[in-house]
């Protein structure tokens, strides 16, 4: 990896933490107020591709386990990595890189709906499958009740993949960091 | 620099950060085979004398780690109550509130470059797979100072928008951000690499990779 994507990698990092400083904001119909930094996930993997945004945010929860307060309301430190809802943040990492790995798939005909299909599937089942069954060990907590508490974000998140995926074709157009997977193969 | 370590002198500050961390670790996967509720809460004042007696930190350095997670633990107490029993409950409670405490102490009382050695120690044997440990310090280095950085560029976008009478962030103001920051960081790597860091030898990877 050459230092130009390192760069990239602490970039998205800390796109990742300055969204964790943006307040919740209350929807009109939602339950609760969503928080921007998933915003962050969806898009290092659909900006990076999978490697640097999987990479991405590794490096953020390393920030935030030194002791940087850069999770939404100022959280951070290791306690966040032991709590009942830690499973969602070790599921960012793995978030990123499998949307980052789906948007690759589909660079050549980047479409919205392919970057729709990808964000939904890395951003929110990815997120879900790992973040529920996590709750539900950690809390002693059946798997239906921890799925029932998780169902209030839905709504949320879907308004950040349907954002993540206008502004990743955007960028796609303006500023494509994936490369074409022909010259992937020779790219550092 | 943002960070939430609260300098002071003490035996618990003066301890290696590995120790500290292994300890952490140590209770991490020690505790669930506990379940006993008096071993858990004397865990719990073992930690609150470390903190708040042998360290000195303030009540609300602690507190600040807690309140998030209030809400949580007293949901999870609350559904023990009513599907299993109040011991249950109190061990699955005690249990986090005993991690989370100790993790504070922790990241109070260890400086960020002191657990940033420890990240780059714990990446050593990825060597073997061609990363160099150096690096890893080195993103998390960029990461701490893109950090401000990024914020600076969003709030002159926000600025120069309110200024033309934007409410509230459009969508379509974050793709120039987001590509200003791209081209910022694309800069930033040449400048490095132009001063070397693009060299640096490592024993076992090979030339080109990190």
């Amino acid at each position: 990896m050459r230092t130009r994507d390192l760069a990239y990698v602490a970039l998205f990092a800390a796109i990742v933490a300055v969204l964790g400083l943006v307040p919740p904001v209350p929807v009109s119909g939602l339950p609760v107020p969503i928080t921007a930094q998933t915003l962050g996930v969806m898009l290092a993997g659909s900006v990076l591709g999978a490697r640097r945004g999987g990479l991405a945010l590794l490096v953020f929860l390393a920030v935030v386990a030194v002791g940087v307060p850069v999770l939404s309301g100022g959280r951070g430190g290791l306690g966040v990595f032991v709590g009942p809802s830690a499973g969602y943040l070790y599921s960012w990492p793995v978030a990123a890189f499998v949307i980052g790995w789906l948007t690759q798939l589909c660079w050549r005909r980047y479409t919205l709906a392919w970057a729709l299909v990808a964000n939904l599937l890395g951003g929110i089942v990815v997120v879900y499958a790992i973040g529920i069954p996590f709750t539900s060990l950690f809390g002693d907590l059946p798997l239906a009740a921890s799925a029932t508490g998780a169902l209030a974000f839905v709504p949320g998140d879907l308004v950040k993949a349907a954002a993540a995926s206008v502004v990743a074709v955007a960028v796609r157009r303006a500023y494509p960091v994936i490369e074409a997977p022909t010259r992937r193969a020779t790219a550092g | 620099m943002l960070s939430l370590y609260v300098p002071g002198t003490s035996p618990v500050h003066r301890a290696p950060a590995g120790l500290k961390l292994a300890v952490l670790a140590g209770l991490g996967v020690g505790l669930f085979a506990v379940s006993r509720v008096e071993v858990l809460a004397g865990v719990l004042a073992g930690v609150l004398v470390l903190g708040l007696g042998v360290a000195r930190l303030p009540v609300g350095v602690l507190w600040a780690q807690v309140r998030p997670v209030w809400v949580l633990l007293a949901v999870l107490f609350g559904f023990h109550l009513v599907v299993t029993d109040a011991a249950t409950g109190a061990v699955a409670v005690l249990r986090l509130l005993v991690l989370v405490l100790a993790a504070a102490l922790v990241t109070a009382t260890t400086r960020v470059t002191a657990l940033v050695a420890v990240v780059e120690w714990l990446a050593r044997p990825l060597r073997l797979v061609g990363v160099r440990p150096a690096r890893v310090g080195l993103v998390i280095a960029m990461t701490l100072r893109f950090i401000p950085l990024v914020a600076e560029q969003a709030a002159r976008i926000r600025e120069a928008q309110a200024a033309r009478g934007a409410q509230r962030v459009r969508l379509g103001a974050v793709v120039p951000l987001l590509i200003a920051v791209l081209r910022l960081a694309h800069t930033l790597s040449e400048a490095l690499d132009a001063r070397g860091a693009d060299d640096v030898p490592a024993r076992r990877a090979s030339p080109g990779r990190a």
